[in-house]
């Protein structure tokens, strides 16, 4: 039985306008299928999947198209077709760089779907089993982050936390979902807990999502296993780490996982896609997706295959308006910003954006930090911005590890209140990226110090042998030119000397 | 006057003994200099700098036989990490041994290599695989991009490939200060 | 047809303020402190404020031209002219016209540019320019004006630009300098405050005000000015307790001299102060701290310039030493 949640406070934070009626105004609309779909072979964290497809091939519905390799999730496709090519194609990434993606022409008369077999008796099934599930469903967290959800599911799990704190302005893909389907989300819960062991199930939902608690509240009314509770609206409160400090007190350690307290957070969605997988065979094709912002005609959210274009995505929602400047993936204060509509769908993305010049930061010029310290009053981690940004500028890249660089959660709220309109975040992008590769050089460094050394001390010891055995043999010369070959004591060294040879070269060769 | 001379005399023996015990105490057991350098310098082990691998420069500077600008694969970087470090001031990067570039890694064009085991011999760091009469290849993760595979090679078999390239490799550059560049330009060398 | 779109950082909403929002509402947030000012002192108090701020813009836009950096945006910030209006607070309303230029040079060119401009700067700017004339030119700052005689408007601009004001016949001492000469005569603070009416209570008032306002507009933060409070009770209550005769109440320094307008106004000045939330704290305790010992065991009547300009000095220790755990991080 389920107390009264307890709740905490976690540091920081901010009320930001929500923006969310524009696109749960209607029902969540099934998106038509495009002409043809790109389904980039990486849309995870991880490796990229490796294609099982070739070009011409007919593919249907739910068949896998490309398998995980290593960390990573399988690729199905979407809808039937034929494979038309294999190849690089822009993506949804900062780099605006093209990636290699399977590319299908939508054919709806292709072939039947073919979904994976359900498993309605699920309560009676091994976790392993429903755990592999998963895995073939190629699932990853919808929540954002793309994590393959199966790697998340290997350890003993206390507390099982769904996700439902939808933050950000403007998206409300999460929102709709729980009102249009709670009881798969539900369903989802129970499945996951079951593979984790997780003994308390909570399903945390923004105070201010009314519509998504009501939902939830009528899918779980009579059920005692899992809880709903309201969390303050307060951003960046569905930072997982921001949401297990506010439902446990308990702080994820730096560098650590919510494993680590014997906590597991997945996004609502996740757990409905996973509810999907199991009860219906489906594997992950599709997903809500808010498609919106004040640069859009007709704000939407939309049930979309992966791999349909943004383009095709904003035309189901009226197009774009007159005014329309930028093209976020994500929302409004950590999605990224899209060079092109050009570019697919993928897993991750839970919102499409589209705003005008009058939602944008101007480009008002930068002026030096005054140290206000609202960053500081702001920041969800209790980092010290102005400082980061200070060291981040003069390159001391000391100061800025010391400064916890790496516990920065990119919320973007220090850059958004600075009063200097210094664009933080960018530089904090830059600067964690700067620490990783300084590791990665540093380790490489220090590799190549060990092996040249290792390669100098081999030279040196095969001279030393090369000297050795030259010595040998012009000290053994003159005592075979006696004939004297009888003479055991120097049949017994030369054995020695042959037997110390054949050691040496096998060590020689060891190295 | 006595007195002071006293007084002086024995200030001086106490604070000698002083100074004579902190520096025991407090010596720095640390590496010895050669040490320190080498671990700033890049590893490359490409010779540029006149000496045969990284480990003999490092020795050269801590002898004072070699100057701190002779490492183009440190660049700007690493000439001002020395300079930290032995409290000089930085100078541009000798020319005299090469310029500043991007990192590369070696790839072996393995329909090409007629299997000569010259490249083998010449890595400094065994990051060429194989044997006689047999196609040789590049560990990458070994590689550390010095080039000197690429003369000894009988055929021109080996290329240099920028070692960040593509989608996994891209990196979000520094931001560009919008009004206070005259600001950086004047604060930062 | 594909659509191309121009590409911005996150995040992509509009910034929540700007400099000179945060310093336009520290300006406004002074009125009823200066309105009370006036009234008391006439309008020597504006006259003063205003010779500053022309001042101050002046050697604010010569400073930038000569750095070569832009003018719009810096001149727009707002910061020269608070710096003045901070400044000119402090100066007796018939001061004489140089004083401000003085003080000005010291504040925007030394304090301020030398130092690198907005955001660089070590030391407060108004308090830089303010202990320099008050160590400077200690007799012109020393006298003001009685409170309910205001100078006529003739003999201001005589005093101001003429130097025409016999200072000495005509100034009245300050509640604080009547009680540091009294006490020096060995009388008692009772004896010492007979003849104060307790009217400046009202003027701190006003500043608090403005203060709290700042506070709900999220401008200035909450510990600078509980630090300062703290730091006065620290010093004021024990050596008051100790001997009430000998030492004024915590009451009497809060009330008196630039202590409100100092915890509000100057020691929150974020360039020059702390950063961190627990190093603000500190900042504002060591200000009121010096402003109470200067006040009682020292040669000037108020401390509240070198309070912070001390604690200015002492800024980035404290950022440093009382740097926040970050989250995630053990304890």
């Amino acid at each position: 039985m389920n107390a009264p949640q307890r709740l905490f406070a976690f540091p920081g934070g901010l009320r930001l306008p929500e923006h969310k009626d524009a696109a749960t105004r209607a029902p969540s609309r099934a998106c038509p299928l495009p002409p043809r779909l790109v389904l980039p072979l990486s849309q995870h964290a991880g490796q990229a999947a490796r294609p099982e497809v070739a070009p011409g091939e007919r593919v249907v519905r739910g068949q896998r198209i490309a398998r995980a390799e290593g960390l990573g999730a399988h690729l199905h496709a979407p809808a039937a077709g034929v494979v038309v090519a294999i190849e690089d194609h822009p993506v949804p990434h900062a780099s605006g760089l093209p990636a290699p993606c399977i590319v299908i022409d939508v054919d709806p008369a292709a072939g039947e779907a073919a979904l994976l077999p359900a498993l309605p008796d699920w309560p009676a099934i091994e976790p392993a089993a429903l755990r592999a599930r998963i895995e073939d469903a190629g699932i990853v967290g919808l929540g954002g982050a793309a994590f393959p959800t199966a790697g998340k599911l290997g350890r003993p799990i206390d507390l099982l936390v769904l996700n439902g704190a939808e933050c950000e302005p403007w998206i409300a893909c999460d929102e709709m979902l729980l009102r249009e389907r709670a009881p798969a989300v539900r369903d989802g819960g129970r499945i996951l807990a079951r593979i984790v062991g997780a003994s308390r199930i909570v399903l945390a939902i923004e105070d201010r999502m009314h519509g998504a608690l009501a939902a939830a509240r009528e899918a779980l009314a009579g059920a005692d296993d899992i809880a709903v509770v309201a969390v303050p609206t307060i951003y960046p409160e569905g930072g997982e780490r921001q949401l297990i400090r506010v439902l446990t007190g308990a702080e994820v350690p730096s560098g650590g996982l919510p494993a680590d307290l014997g906590v597991l957070c997945h996004n609502v969605g996740t757990a409905a896609a996973v509810a999907d997988a199991v009860l219906r065979g489906l594997p992950l094709v599709e997903r809500y997706v808010s498609v919106t912002g004040a640069g859009v005609a007709d704000p939407v959210t939309l049930r979309a295959a992966i791999g349909t274009p943004i383009e095709w995505l904003v035309a189901q929602a009226g197009g774009y308006r007159a005014d329309a400047e930028r093209l976020v993936m994500g929302g409004p204060m950590m999605g990224r910003a899209l060079p092109t509509d050009a570019v697919p769908l993928v897993k991750a993305a839970n919102c499409v954006l589209v705003l005008t010049a009058a939602e944008l930061r101007d480009d008002a010029p930068e002026l030096p930090c005054i140290r206000c310290g609202e960053c500081v009053r702001v920041c969800p981690a209790r980092l010290l911005p102005q400082q980061l940004h200070w060291h981040l500028r003069a390159g001391d890249f000391d100061e800025v590890e010391a400064h916890a660089l790496r516990d920065c959660i990119e919320c973007g709220l220090c850059a958004h209140v600075c009063p200097s309109h210094i664009p933080l975040v960018e530089w904090y992008r830059w600067g964690k990226t700067e620490l990783r590769v300084r590791a990665e050089d540093r380790r490489r460094s220090d590799l190549a110090r060990e092996r040249f050394e290792a390669r100098k001390a081999r030279l040196e010891r095969e001279d030393a042998e090369r000297a050795a055995r030259l010595a040998a043999r012009r000290a053994s010369a003159p005592a075979a030119t006696a004939g004297d070959a009888d003479d055991p004591v120097a049949a017994a060294l030369a054995r020695a000397e042959a037997k110390k040879r054949g050691a040496a070269t096998e060590d020689a060769d060891g190295a | 006057m006595a007195t002071a001379v006293w007084v002086l005399g024995l200030l001086g023996v106490a604070l000698g003994a002083l100074l004579g015990w902190v520096a025991v105490r407090f010596r720095r057991a640390g590496a010895p200099l050669a040490d320190a350098i080498d671990k700033v310098l890049p590893q490359t082990q490409c010779g540029q700098c006149g000496f045969p691998g990284c480990r003999p420069y490092a020795e050269a500077i801590a002898r004072g036989d070699a100057d701190i600008n002779q490492c183009p694969p440190g660049g700007e970087a690493g000439i001002r990490a020395l300079a930290e470090l032995l409290g000089r001031e930085p100078k541009p990067l000798s020319a005299d041994h090469g310029v500043e570039k991007p990192k590369v890694l070696a790839v072996i064009d393995e329909a090409e290599c007629i299997g000569c085991t010259k490249c083998i011999q010449a890595c400094p760091v065994d990051a060429i695989v194989g044997a006689p009469k047999r196609m040789h290849t590049v560990l990458d993760a070994e590689c550390t991009g010095c080039e000197l595979c690429i003369a000894p090679c009988p055929v021109d078999c080996i290329t240099m490939v920028p070692a960040r390239a593509g989608l996994a490799g891209w990196r979000p550059s520094r931001p560009l200060p919008r009004l206070t560049a005259l600001v950086d330009a004047a604060r930062l060398p | 047809m594909a659509r191309e779109f121009r590409l911005g950082g996150a995040p992509h909403l509009p910034a929540a303020t700007s400099v000179r929002t945060v310093m336009g509402k520290v300006l406004l947030a002074l009125l009823p402190g200066v309105a009370l000012s006036t009234a008391w002192h006439g309008p020597g108090v504006l006259l003063q404020a205003a010779l500053a701020c022309a001042f101050a813009l002046l050697l604010e836009a010569a400073m930038l031209r000569l750095r070569g950096r832009p003018l719009r945006p810096f001149l727009g910030d707002l910061s020269a002219p608070l710096t003045a209006v901070l400044f000119a607070l402090c100066l007796p309303p018939w001061a004489p016209w140089w004083i401000a230029a003085v003080g000005m040079v010291a504040a925007i060119v030394f304090a301020k540019h030398l130092y690198g401009g907005l955001g660089y700067n070590l030391f407060n700017p108004a308090m830089v320019g303010y202990a320099l004339v008050l160590v400077a030119f200690t007799r012109e700052l020393s006298g003001w004006p009685p409170l309910d005689a205001p100078i006529p408007p003739g003999a201001l601009l005589d005093g101001v630009f003429g130097g025409g004001v016999p200072w000495d016949a005509m100034a009245q001492a300050t509640p604080l300098d009547t009680l540091r000469d009294q006490l020096g005569q060995g009388r008692t603070v009772a004896e010492a405050q007979a003849g104060d009416d307790g009217r400046s209570a009202w003027l701190a008032l006003a500043w608090t005000l403005g203060g709290l306002w700042l506070l709900q507009q999220r401008v200035i933060h909450w510990h600078v000015p509980v630090g300062v409070l703290a730091g006065v009770l620290a010093v004021a209550l024990p050596l008051w307790l100790y001997d009430t005769g000998r030492h004024a109440s915590p009451w009497f320094h809060l009330t008196h001299g630039a202590l409100a307008l100092g915890a509000f106004f100057i020691a929150t000045d974020p360039v020059s102060g702390a950063a961190t939330p627990r190093g603000r704290l500190l900042f504002g305790a060591g200000v009121g701290a010096m402003t109470v010992l200067v006040r009682t065991f020292g040669a000037y009547p108020d401390g509240v310039a070198f309070g912070v300009l001390l604690m200015n000095a002492c800024a980035p220790l404290l950022d440093r030493w009382l740097k926040p755990r970050p989250f995630g991080h053990a304890r």
